[in-house]
């Protein structure tokens, strides 16, 4: 019984999640503007079309800004914080700990609105580095997540070793700490980026009159004509994304091959 | 001979972490060129001490003097010591060759000289042409290699080994053993080794510290720690002992008179039991190759009794006679060599047993 | 030569922790308690016309729970997690089961791929999508006619709860999978075998040995699902309608709309505390499963 009926289920199951991707695509070549079947015929007038949209451009530079950003700057509080927690005790780390750690269970609308409020109150004007904060305060959960994996798995007998051969701590840190967990920041700044570029509600509340991607094109339901473009915009993201992914599943793989590890699996 | 120099001297080391009394008094000296152990369970302290000297663990009180000079304040990275750690911490992401010439960045040499400094250490280990290979694709008993090429290339005044031969199978650890040997004369640095296996010790060590609970127990070469261990604890750690009961008779002119079950009366030498007075319990221990059963014809040499073979234990090359003396309560194991052509005796039997009071220790 | 005792201090393992984490720790605090401070002192003031009025009251919270409107709400919203947890988490735990065990080990993380493609593309394009497929017009109206089945579009499947808890249970599947994934991925097989040359069946295995260990994962699983979704705003806004509104669209309305910075904080604290609540009483529920190893 076990095999074959799993088998059937794990394929309709990925039907299911499938089953809008194969859609982007599909409306995204279809010669028609209203989004529903039957299909009309081929085209690739809404990828032209996307292309001329001045607004689509600049909310693109927005996102990417924001993502690069927000990803190095979530690392770098990450890298910290991680290296922090795995390696020393200290007093209250329970607590900042735990704090930091917040948003991981956080609904993203309520930090979105207290950090509105505080904004706000401090007479801050919304802009794009509104939202970097915000983005920096949901990622760096992600990247301590990763980082203190990456940390865990220092054998700290290497750190010892670097000094007793006469090194600094700041010269060990760059020699030896920093290229083995180098897989590690590469993947949490992948992520972050991820996070960030994708990410609406909090762009959605402190973006101001710039928009983000995701900001733009929830602008754009709202106009029935504009919607095969972003059809077609959502089929460049797809591919992007995984182009993206594999390139990053390669380097984790050829990280793992040059330190001598063994695969345990995927990113996640 | 003349005794070398001292090379570390501990002046009444005492380390606590928190309420936790890790190292409580230690007071020792470590000369130059020595091979020298640190012995003991785990949790005894003695990697605490290594790491002292190291300068990985701070200490509370006291002193730990190197060549003469105290390291208080003097940071792990610039002391005259390297450390070949547990788990041999070779850097995964470099090759050997760069692994070995880690702690040469520093000193600006050329290329060149660096290259041959590096094969010169790879060579002296035995791992000549693997400058190129990749540090992660090692074995065991390679990167124990590549960790001593790393520390003895900058040449210090003592090499550091916790634990090096623990993580190894039974044949490489022997082989590793001679190897260590080897290495310590032909560098002839002081060596600083931490282990809990009293054989290793044994084999490799000028002199020995044993360690219990924080404290050193006995400070001895191997052979005075074998046959005149100054507790039953430390007896009973190295080797085998067996103890019987005894009381103490008087102290007359150097020798104490002691009366053991099943040895009678002894005298034995009063350094034994300094201050000894009559009538005090005691223990007589002897280890299991100090008693013999003697075979058709043969004469004891010294001393002799009877005793009824309770047990036989045959181990190839050995066997182990578990005997119970005429007058004793209870049996000790002695062993015997298998010499071929000479019977394994059965159990039930009598024999006679040939023992010298040389041999025996006495404790309080 | 000894040592300052300022030197001696800056060593101290507590202090090199300290100013480790500072950085982060102080950005969190600056960033993310102080707000969070700040909402919740908010929700205890009145909205004044143009300014909020500094006078301690409960008026918010009692407006927040006794409006039939709002208290519907946050209940339904509530309701609909839990719904999406359920469906998500159950849904989730045969394919975890089966690319645990069922999957050669070199293939495992090519199907990790696979599930997690789907969620590399937009969220909010995704919810969209769900829109076209479930909509009048949309894709399983026009199949389903065109096959025939049915004669006239459904309406069930759009603009209400339905539509809301499908789409996020789609949204939230791989968040569902992979923590069930690699709890069972840390079972010792050894440990089934063993059940089985006990004598129990391959199913009887199952319930007393593989799904009490994959608890943990579970229990992860449910949380990461339940948490995020009661406070989602996109899907309500795009498919929910006017009867699948939840509580990120009330808070938003208040905010951005209404300009009642205090009954928006009182609605959002509110929500957080259920959040809490139901979370702990959960995990409290299945202490048993946590104290397995990790």
């Amino acid at each position: 019984m076990k095999g074959g009926w799993f088998k059937v289920y794990a394929i309709v199951y990925l039907v299911f999640l499938y089953a809008p991707i194969i859609l982007l695509p599909m409306f995204a070549f279809n010669d028609a503007t209203i989004i529903s079947f039957p299909l009309t015929g081929f085209s690739t007038r809404w990828f032209e079309e996307m292309l001329d949209k001045p607004a689509l451009s600049l909310a693109v530079k927005n996102s990417l800004f924001i993502a690069v950003t927000s990803s190095i700057l979530a690392t770098t509080l990450g890298v910290f914080a991680a290296r922090a927690s795995t390696r020393y005790r200290f007093p209250m780390k329970a607590g900042l700990m735990g704090l930091i750690m917040l948003p991981l269970v956080l609904p993203e609308i309520i930090v979105a609105v207290s950090l509105l409020v505080v904004l706000l109150g401090l007479g801050v004007s919304l802009s794009l580095w509104t939202v970097i904060l915000g983005h920096v305060l949901i990622c760096t959960p992600f990247c301590i997540a990763i980082l203190s994996s990456a940390f865990q798995s220092l054998d700290q007998s290497l750190e010892e070793a670097a000094y007793d051969l006469g090194e600094s701590a700041a010269s060990t840190f760059r020699l030896i700490i920093l290229p083995l967990v180098m897989p590690g920041i590469i993947s949490s700044l992948l992520i972050s980026f991820t996070i960030s570029l994708d990410e609406f509600i909090i762009a959605f509340f402190l973006a101001g009159t710039e928009p983000t991607l995701p900001v733009y094109i929830f602008s754009q339901f709202r106009f029935p004509q504009a919607v095969p473009v972003i059809m077609a915009l959502g089929t460049v993201l797809v591919c992007l994304s995984i182009v993206l992914l594999t390139i990053a599943e390669y380097f984790r793989r050829r990280g793992i091959a040059k330190a001598g590890g063994k695969d345990t699996g995927g990113f996640l | 001979m003349t005794e070398k120099p001292t090379m570390i001297a501990f002046q009444d080391v005492q380390k606590y972490y928190g309420d936790y009394h890790a190292l409580r008094g230690i007071t020792a000296t470590i000369r130059e060129g020595e091979f020298f152990s640190l012995l003991g369970p785990s949790g005894c302290g003695k990697t605490t001490l290594l790491r002292t000297i190291a300068g990985f663990e701070g200490i509370s009180s006291g002193a730990v003097m190197i060549d003469g000079r105290n390291m208080e304040g003097v940071p792990a990275n610039q002391r005259p010591t390297n450390m070949v750690f547990q788990s041999y911490a070779i850097f995964p992401h470099l090759s050997v060759g760069e692994n070995v010439g880690f702690g040469l960045r520093r000193a600006g040499l050329s290329k060149a000289e660096m290259a041959s400094r590096v094969g010169e250490a790879l060579d002296m280990v035995g791992l000549k042409d693997y400058g190129d290979r990749a540090a992660h694709a090692l074995s065991g008993g390679q990167r124990q290699r590549v960790a001593l090429a790393r520390a003895l290339i900058l040449k210090p005044k003592v090499l550091l080994l916790d634990e090096p031969l623990s993580a190894l199978d039974k044949k490489m650890r022997e082989q590793m053993q001679v190897e260590l040997i080897r290495l310590q004369r032909q560098v002839g640095i002081t060596f600083i080794l931490v282990t809990h296996d009293q054989e290793e010790a044994l084999v490799m060590s000028d002199r020995i510290a044993v360690m219990f609970e924080g404290e050193i127990a006995q400070l001895a070469d191997p052979e005075t720690l074998y046959r005149r261990p100054n507790s039953r604890k430390v007896a009973n750690f190295i080797g085998t002992m067996n103890f019987l009961p005894a009381h103490i008779l008087g102290e007359s002119g150097g020798q104490i008179e002691v009366e053991a079950k099943g040895f009678g009366n002894l005298t034995l030498a009063a350094e034994q039991a300094p201050g000894a007075a009559s009538g005090e319990g005691a223990s007589v221990g002897f280890r299991p190759e100090t008693l013999t059963i003697l075979f058709e014809g043969q004469v004891a040499s010294d001393r002799e009794a009877m005793a009824v073979i309770e047990e036989v234990v045959y181990f190839g090359d050995m066997t182990y006679y578990d005997v119970k003396l005429d007058g004793s309560d209870a049996p000790v194991r002695i062993s015997m060599r298998n010499v071929f052509g000479r019977p394994v005796l059965d159990i039930g039997m009598r024999t006679r047993v040939a023992w010298s009071p040389g041999a025996l220790v006495l404790f309080r | 030569m000894g040592q300052s005792r300022w030197s001696k201090l800056r060593q101290t393992e507590a202090a090199n922790g300290l100013l480790m984490i500072s950085p982060t720790a102080i950005y969190a605090l600056l960033l993310l308690a102080a707000p969070l401070g700040t909402i919740i002192l908010y929700s205890f003031l009145t909205d004044g016309y143009l300014e909020i009025i500094r006078t301690f009251t409960f008026a918010n919270y009692i407006e927040a729970w006794t409006n039939e409107l709002y208290r519907s709400v946050m209940i339904r919203s509530l309701g609909v997690s839990m719904a999406v947890t359920a469906v998500t988490v159950l849904l989730a735990f045969p394919i975890a089961y089966f690319v645990s065990f069922h999957v050669a080990p070199s293939k495992k993380s090519l199907w990790l791929f696979l599930i997690t493609i789907p969620f590399w593309t937009s969220y909010l394009i995704r919810v969209f999508l769900w829109k076209v497929i479930l909509g009048y017009n949309g894709v399983i109206n026009s199949g389903l006619l065109g096959l025939g089945v049915i004669e006239e579009p459904l309406t069930f499947i759009l603009y209400n709860v339905n539509s809301v808890v499908i789409t996020l249970a789609h949204a939230y599947a791989p968040f569902a999978i992979l923590p069930i994934f690699v709890a069972l991925e840390k079972i010792d097989r050894s440990l089934l075998e063993a059940g089985q040359d006990l004598g129990e069946s391959k199913f009887m295995t199952f319930l007393r040995v593989t799904l009490p260990l994959a608890m943990p994962g579970v229990i992860a699983s449910v949380l990461i699902v339940f948490i995020p979704t009661i406070g989602d705003y996109v899907t309500p806004q795009l498919l929910g309608g006017p009867e699948g509104r939840m509580v990120a669209n009330l808070i938003q309305l208040q905010y951005l709309k209404l300009d009642n910075y205090p009954l928006g904080s009182a609605i959002a604290v509110s929500a957080m505390v259920i959040v809490t609540i139901v979370s702990l009483v959960f995990v409290g529920l299945n202490r048993r499963y946590l104290r397995g190893p990790k």
